[in-house]
């Protein structure tokens, strides 16, 4: 195949294996893999060991695992991922919010081989992990540094997760100055929707504000939405719009002055590293997703880690334990009364922290900024070719830049062919491109696509891209049924939405399936 | 302004000759006229305090692997801690499957791009029914006393109630998590109240259980086995109990157990959860952990889980596997701060490796590997019980975990494990701060990796130190 095609579409299928669920492979007696057995002396001296387990908590009949060789086993994996367009294998310029950067396979190889991490026990006594205490507490100095907050906590599993101990950190906060009764947070619909549901999980009532004509939260609904009620701000910037809220410490004293802290959700922060800190917004906390801005891989969704940055009056409230350091041997301090206790066990997801630790020492300052200036050139890029598409608009915010990352509209597309974003979204996976994100719901800018071309990606990469979505607009507008039955070439065919919620048809496991009698449905047709 | 002969592997249009044509695409020379609409006053100006990059691979590996050779590990140390981090044999086709670049690279797309990904994750859900027999599994908690959590506010939901009893013996980790989750700004939002306990088996009071026991109570919980290790073996009785007051009974187990224990549905448990940590996921120093809770298929139950459920559903090709996001709206990607809670990235990757685990070991392999470990961790706490000054603090039974107490030696359990660390053993959770009650005590993990001649290692060391 010629690299230099006239156009930039790949003639793509991705692999589809038909492959049986696993337990349609069962053979019983096949072993995938042998155990290790107690030894004879061992059995002589106690026996068959389960007949210690009082009768009513024995198990009676084994599980029904399904019995298949090793050999079939790694085949259905090697299946499985060659279904799966992870972003080792297509540019990943479609999960925008998420960052989808290139994992370097040093990390992988260092963090996945190592013993000194792999086989490492977290309650290992302090002189035995001395790395990876260095390692975390490196990070944290570096992470102080990026943000311009004073410390780090590495417990949370997860950017909703750190959103989450943000809010705990309020609540343990304003209950420290007596004043409980500060129960509202607010945050804007176009922050991560766990910015409203994780600090309704913590107990607090939400108040969300809308964006205003420029398409960034309303300064004047958030003067009238502060009250003595107001525990704090959860807000993103750039929101997820790719729109930069220049008033931004505005709005963080506005909160300030009405009592409450705020908590900067900097999911999106490969826009600004190096370029903007929370510090300079006056923000209070934040939290940087380790697996998203700092190159950690995604994992199919986690391990992740939100690392939680805070101001040194926040201090007192971070999880425990805190990682210390007397100039030569780190330690871990659990004595902090004010803290909020704990989010995770042990020391959270230390081999996330890792890829992090290595992807900032690998670049430093200059490398970080390199990594924002290229994310948003490709994005300022993507986005002038893109709204050259028929079909596409781009809703607020006219005339200025967005950074990282763009929140298009297909509502012309829709209005003139009847297809919209969710059929454009099946027919890319044609391609051989991830399917794009939409937006988080609801659906403020009408038939959204959001896309995050970081500095992972290519000009090649970008106009890729571009042309695919050129491509399906142009099919829209000829035969809009063909984009509509979509997609063709994908490892499955479409998905028709009517069963999906049926409490009837609902099967989350394989014996729930086939208790609801799929299988027979399926080979009735 | 960025050093134009430094070069980026991971950053392609860092090429000068491409950034240069990319910007005069956009009518642009200065690339810093991208950030325009941060206002000076917001930007940051200088340079960060970072280090001088270590910027090509094999400089940045040997500083990495440098750091990570001063730690000691469980491959090359004799390790008896485990706490809810045991550690297990991993057989290798796990950490061949989650290596896969198209696994290990992927996110939160959908399923057409992701079929694998998302058939894998459903089979790990079926495995983990089949285990606990149980209908639906949700594999995207942080950890099991995250899972813990959720359940116990799931019992809230579930029954309108909001009072929840939990045993003494909890870990101290879970409890802390646990008290954290269940707070709310001013009062409470769940009261979470302690049960007593018997000292000499760590079993439930079920006297005090049914004292507590009342209409406001959402559910109680029992670890089985517990986080000491002993079986809570009057845990049908409980179930009883908390099912003729209406509570659910919330039963956190250890899925490598289930090979050889029953599933506590089988005793009565309304929703069970636990870790499954010890399914094919090496140690990493804790980063391992992962949750799960499980109910049977009633939509009382199933409309409760806070995380993304993947269901199977069928395509417009008959005969065709398809999936779909089950009951989006509970969760908080469909509805904000109405879902049930809140959910995110958790751990998706070991969910993918622990159905890998599940398939390898199959029926047989589950019940012989949890036979092993009772019979070894059997072994071990019979030889160090011989040891004088030594006994078992619990008469119960117990899988993988139990606690051994030192205080007729006259010597301190940090005193002792000092003495086997310098032999080349990590000893057990000293547990004397966490449990006052128990005096002098650890907790010993005992599990197949543990051959024969290990223990008699320990015990030969702990004879030489004792003495």
């Amino acid at each position: 195949m010629a690299r230099r095609r006239p156009d930039p579409l790949r003639r793509f299928h991705q692999a589809r294996w038909d492959e049986e669920m696993i337990y349609e492979l069962s053979v019983p007696g096949q072993r995938g893999v042998l155990v290790p057995r107690a030894e004879k002396a061992v059995v002589e001296a106690v026996g068959d060991g389960v007949s210690a387990i009082p009768d009513d908590l024995r198990r009676v009949r084994p599980p029904a695992l399904p019995e298949v060789s090793q050999p079939r086993i790694v085949r259905h994996y090697a299946r499985l991922s060659q279904e799966t367009l992870g972003a080792d294998i297509t540019p990943d310029i479609s999960m925008a919010t998420c960052t989808m950067k290139y994992s370097p396979k040093v990390q992988e190889h260092i963090a996945a081989r190592h013993p000194g991490l792999t086989e490492v026990h977290p309650l290992q006594p302090g002189e035995t992990i001395q790395g990876i205490l260095a390692i975390l507490y490196r990070l944290e100095r570096f992470l102080c540094e990026i943000s311009g907050l004073d410390h780090f906590s590495f417990q949370p599993g997860g950017g909703a997760h750190a959103i989450f101990t943000n809010a705990a950190i309020m609540r343990a906060y304003h209950a420290a100055r007596g004043e409980a009764g500060r129960d509202e947070i607010i945050t804007t619909i176009f922050s991560h929707p766990a910015n409203a549901a994780a600090p309704a999980t913590a107990g607090y009532k939400v108040i969300t504000l809308l964006p205003d004509e420029h398409g960034v939260p309303d300064l004047k609904a958030l003067k009238a939405a502060v009250s003595e009620r107001t525990a704090g701000l959860f807000i993103t910037n750039p929101e997820d719009t790719g729109i930069y809220n220049p008033h931004i410490d505005a709005y963080v004293q506005v909160v300030h002055a009405a009592g409450g802290l705020c908590a900067y959700d900097q999911a999106n922060a490969n826009a600004v590293l190096g370029i903007a800190r929370a510090r300079e917004c006056g923000f209070d906390l934040c939290h940087f997703n380790l697996h998203k801005t700092f190159s950690a891989p995604h994992g199919s969704m986690g391990p992740a880690l939100g690392a939680l940055g805070a101001t040194a009056a926040l201090e007192p409230f971070l999880p425990v334990p805190r990682i210390t350091c007397d100039g030569q041997r780190y330690a871990l301090d659990h004595d902090h009364p004010l803290s909020i206790g704990r989010v995770r066990s042990f020391l959270g997801n230390v081999p996330v922290a890792l890829k992090a630790y290595a992807w900032i020492l690998q670049h430093g300052f200059e490398g970080l900024r390199e990594a924002a200036i290229c994310s948003v050139l490709n994005s300022n890029y993507l986005e002038a070719e893109v709204c050259h598409i028929p079909g596409v608009t781009l809703p607020y915010a006219r005339g200025q830049r967005r950074l990282e990352q763009v929140r298009f509209s297909w509502e012309k597309l829709r209005e003139d062919t009847g297809v919209g974003t969710e059929d454009v979204k099946r027919r890319i996976a044609d391609f051989g491109l991830q399917h794009y994100w939409t937006s988080h719901h609801p659906w403020v800018v009408p038939e959204p696509f959001t896309l995050e071309p970081c500095e992972s990606y290519s000009k090649e990469d970008l106009d890729e891209y571009i042309g695919v979505l050129r491509q399906i607009a142009n099919e829209a507008y000829a035969d809009p049924e063909f984009v509509k039955n979509a997609p063709y070439n994908s490892s499955i065919h479409r998905v028709p939405e009517q069963f999906v919620d049926d409490p009837d048809r609902i099967a989350i496991t394989w014996r729930q399936y086939l208790k609801k009698g799929w299988a027979q449905r399926q080979t009735q047709g | 302004m960025p050093n134009p002969s430094r070069s980026y592997p991971y950053i392609p249009n860092a090429t000068a000759r491409v950034k240069a044509e990319m910007l005069a695409r956009l009518g642009l020379t200065d690339p810093m006229t991208l950030f325009q609409e941060i206002p000076e006053h917001l930007r940051f100006k200088g340079c960060m305090d970072l280090p001088e990059p270590v910027a090509d691979e094999y400089s940045l590996r040997r500083h990495i692997e440098g750091l990570l050779n001063q730690n000691r590990h469980c491959g090359q140390t004799l390790n008896f801690l485990g706490a809810g981090c045991a550690h297990h044999f991993v057989p290798a086709v796990c950490d061949e499957v989650n290596g896969r670049g198209e696994l290990l690279t992927a996110y939160a797309a959908e399923f057409y791009a992701d079929h694998g990904k998302w058939q894998a994750l459903f089979e790990f859900s079926s495995h983990m029914a089949e285990l606990l027999d149980m209908d639906v599994v949700s594999g995207f908690l942080y950890d099991g006393a995250q899972a813990v959590a959720t359940a116990l506010r799931m019992a809230t939901r579930i029954t309108g109630r909001r009072k929840v009893l939990v045993p003494a013996t909890l870990g101290s980790q879970t409890r802390m998590i646990i008290d954290n989750y269940m707070r709310g700004v001013g009062a409470a939002q769940v009261e979470v109240q302690t049960l007593g306990f018997d000292p000499a088996s760590g079993l439930i009071d079920l006297s005090d259980l049914a004292d507590r026991l009342d209409e406001e109570t959402a559910a109680v919980l029992v670890e089985n086995p517990s986080y000491l290790g002993f079986f809570e073996t009057q845990a049908t009785e409980i179930g009883r109990l908390a099912r003729r007051h209406g509570a659910e009974f919330v039963v956190s187990t250890d899925p490598i157990a289930l090979g050889v224990l029953a599933p506590p549905v089988h005793y009565g448990a309304t929703i069970a959860c636990g870790d499954y940590h010890p399914l094919g996921i090496h140690l990493q120093c804790g980063g391992g952990q992962a949750g799960f809770i499980a109910t049977d298929g009633d939509m009382r139950y199933v409309t409760q889980f806070k995380d993304k459920l993947y269901g199977l559903v069928p395509t417009v090709q008959p005969g065709e596997y398809g999936f779909a996001n089950v009951l989006f709206d509970r969760t908080s990607f469909g509805s904000r701060e109405k879902a049930k809670e809140f959910t995110g990235t958790s751990n998706a990757l070991w969910a993918i490796t622990a159905g890998v685990y599940l398939a390898l070991l199959g029926p047989a392999g589950m019940q012989e590997i949890g036979q092993t470990i009772m019979q070894m961790s059997q072994y071990a706490a019979g030889r160090m019980a011989a040891l004088p000054g030594v006994r078992l603090a619990f008469a119960t039974p117990f899988f993988k975990e139990f606690v051994v107490n030192f205080d007729d030696s006259g010597r301190q359990v940090a005193e002792i494990h000092a003495a086997l660390l310098r032999d080349g053993i990590f000893g057990g959770v000293d547990v004397s701060g966490q449990f006052p009650w128990l005096g002098q005590s650890a907790l010993y993990c005992v599990t197949e990796v543990m051959r024969q001649a290990d223990i008699d290692r320990l015990i030969d060391s702990l004879n030489r130190v004792l003495s």
